[in-house]
């Protein structure tokens, strides 16, 4: 079907005429998918990652991601669309992670039976692999993300989803931020703080099945957690930061879909490698802006 | 020489009627099962600065808990503000035990103190509208009533436990509560910005007419700005003037154990004989 048709689109390479490759890009339907996938995802990474990241939660977050994988394993088996495996486990796997927090133990504790959950998704999903004799055709796109072949179905749930879960984070904005970085006193103050963790790990889970379709499980981390890292870095102002991580998101999965176009790597990995690429810029020119203020200061105080 | 006699009467606002902020009545507090405290009975009255003092683990953090509503009482009545504990949420302004910001806490002072105004508010601030225009304006007022102007804007976790805690201060007043809970805000302050901190909730208690009940190790830097002292021990409190409240007999009879309360050259207070927590600065915190 349309696979030779992308294939042979694939091989012919950059023209290195920059509009007639823009142009070419927007010329297949599924070149197109992809990128309206990539975008819906983009944006909704950016504002659950910047929340995510503020409330430390990484490690949750990288722990749905994981879970992800025996879910599209799973739907694969027995025949069912990705989605239905992605979204099934991911909110499994929220709730249980829920379940985790809400029990009350301690961080290492708590970050203890995180790490089981996480050992348990992986085996579950070799199994799941394992038990579909044969290859199972594109473990590989499983892993670590495709563009092709989404269909205009599957970018309407996308958007559905996404706009339901961005909707939700928008209404409880400033009560989840005040639980996020003053529990004690958003809980004085009647903020239902417990409620609005349990309820954002649900759209976290929601989120990492959403990107996990475009960048793989494995490599979530790239859209959910760099972008947002990065806003965080460049600025403490919470809407600007917002801003900035969906901006960042964005640009990265809208190089990384052209990138993977034209060349035979999947698309995971430039996404991956172009957000990590921005931490690092913005980490040492920090670094390198905080010694030259130390330097100066020292300079002043020594003339 | 004693601090406790130079306290004058402070002139209440014209027109308002001295009423109750606290009133616990035989109150008791049970944790996990143990009885933290029992047969409690306080009263605090609106615009005064109280002092709770106690040794480590005598319940004070449960208490303010109790006052929030956030505890509710095993035995005996409170009410807060004229109504049960939990019902006047939006009347009080809490700042909890030991909260510092690691360096690595992204967050500006200035947000942080607006998230008191309007951070249980649910929907997207916009902009544009007068409310917005007005909480900003009073955000910006209590960052200059607690003298935190030049720093505000800056990341709370690149500045001094003194700052981050004259900016928690602020979080806490923006919604001009009738009631201020402080627990140990003077905890890992450097003696001077004791002195200053204490100074400053003073002038705060007086201007905006807020009832402060401040939880607190030791009484020395925040004597000469007291009306009243709670004092927990042994299951148990007192409560009264702190020039009755900390002597050998009352002390004595509250823990049920020999006390001693001694007065040092500069009008320091030494409590001696204490079983846990002695109460001057320096060989606590273990
Ligand atoms: N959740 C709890 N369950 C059981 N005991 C508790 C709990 N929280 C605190 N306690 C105990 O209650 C006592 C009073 O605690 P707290 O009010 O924090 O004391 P303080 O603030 O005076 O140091 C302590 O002995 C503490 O160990
Ligand atoms: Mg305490």
């Amino acid at each position: 079907m349309a696979t030779a048709m992308v294939e042979a689109a694939i091989f012919q390479g950059l023209s290195w005429n920059p509009l007639a490759d823009l142009r070419e890009l927007f010329a297949y339907p599924f070149m197109v998918n992809a990128l309206e996938a990539g975008t819906i995802v983009a944006v909704m990474g950016g504002v659950i990652g910047w929340f995510m990241v503020l409330r430390r939660q990484t490690f949750a977050g990288h722990t749905l991601s994981v879970i992800a994988f025996p879910g599209a394993a799973a739907a694969s088996l027995a025949g069912l669309p990705l989605a239905v495996g992605y979204f099934g486990f991911c909110g499994l796997g929220a709730l249980a992670l829920a379940g985790i927090a809400g029990s009350r133990r301690s961080l290492s504790a708590e970050s203890a039976a995180i790490g089981s959950l996480q050992a348990l998704a992986l085996a579950l999903g070799f199994l799941f692999v394992s038990l579909y004799h044969g290859v199972l055709n594109g473990l590989d796109s499983l892993l670590f993300g495709t563009f092709l072949g989404i269909t205009g179905r599957q970018v309407t749930v996308l958007l559905a989803v996404a706009a339901a879960a961005v909707a939700l984070v928008a209404i409880a904005a400033r009560p989840l931020f005040f639980a996020s970085v003053d529990g004690d006193v958003a809980r004085a103050r009647g903020v239902p703080v417990r409620a609005l963790g349990f309820g954002f790990l649900l759209v976290l889970g929601l989120s990492v099945a959403e990107t996990s379709q475009i960048t793989g499980a494995l490599l979530v981390f790239a859209l959910l957690v760099t972008p947002a890292a990065t806003a965080h870095q460049l600025t403490p102002r919470p809407g600007l930061g917002i801003a900035l991580s969906v901006t960042l998101a964005l640009a990265v999965t809208w190089l990384g879909l052209a990138l993977a176009y034209f060349s035979i790597y999947p698309v995971g990995f430039y996404v991956t490698s172009l957000s990590f690429g921005l931490y690092l810029l913005v980490r040492v020119s920090r670094a390198l802006a905080s010694r030259r203020r130390t330097t100066g200061r020292l300079a002043l105080e020594a003339a | 020489m004693s601090r406790l006699g130079a306290l004058a009467p402070r002139a209440k606002p014209a027109g308002a009627a001295t009423s109750t902020a606290v009133a616990f009545d035989r109150a008791a507090a049970r944790l996990g099962g143990r009885t933290i405290w029992s047969d409690v009975s306080l009263t605090v009255a609106e615009g005064d600065f109280v002092a709770v003092l106690g040794p480590n683990g005598a319940g004070k953090s449960t208490l303010i808990n109790a006052i929030l509503g956030l505890l509710p009482l095993a035995a005996g009545t409170a009410s807060v503000l004229g109504r049960p504990p939990g019902d006047s949420k939006g009347l009080i302004g809490y700042l909890p035990q030991r909260r510092s910001f690691d360096t690595g806490t992204r967050i500006r002072g200035v947000d942080l103190v607006r998230l008191g105004l309007d951070g249980a508010r649910w929907g997207v601030p916009l902009p544009g509208l007068p409310s917005h225009k007005r909480d900003a304006a009073r955000v910006g007022e209590v960052i200059e009533l607690v003298g935190a102007i030049g720093y505000a804007r800056q990341p709370i976790g690149e500045l001094s436990g003194g700052e981050q805690q004259r900016l928690l201060i602020a979080q806490a007043l923006v919604r001009r509560p009738k009631l201020l809970l402080l627990d140990e805000p003077l905890d890992s302050l450097d003696l001077p910005n004791q002195a200053a901190v204490a100074a400053l909730v003073r002038r705060i208690c007086e201007e905006e007419y807020v009832a402060v009940l401040l939880v607190a190790h030791d009484i020395n830097p925040i004597l000469g700005y007291l009306d009243r002292v709670v004092y927990l021990a042994g299951g148990n409190a007192i409560e009264g003037a702190p020039q009755e409240v900390i002597t050998s007999e009352t002390l004595t009879r509250l823990y049920g154990a020999p006390i001693e309360v001694l007065r040092a050259s500069d009008g320091r207070l030494v409590v001696v004989g204490q079983p846990e927590a002695p109460f001057v600065h320096g060989d606590r915190h273990g």
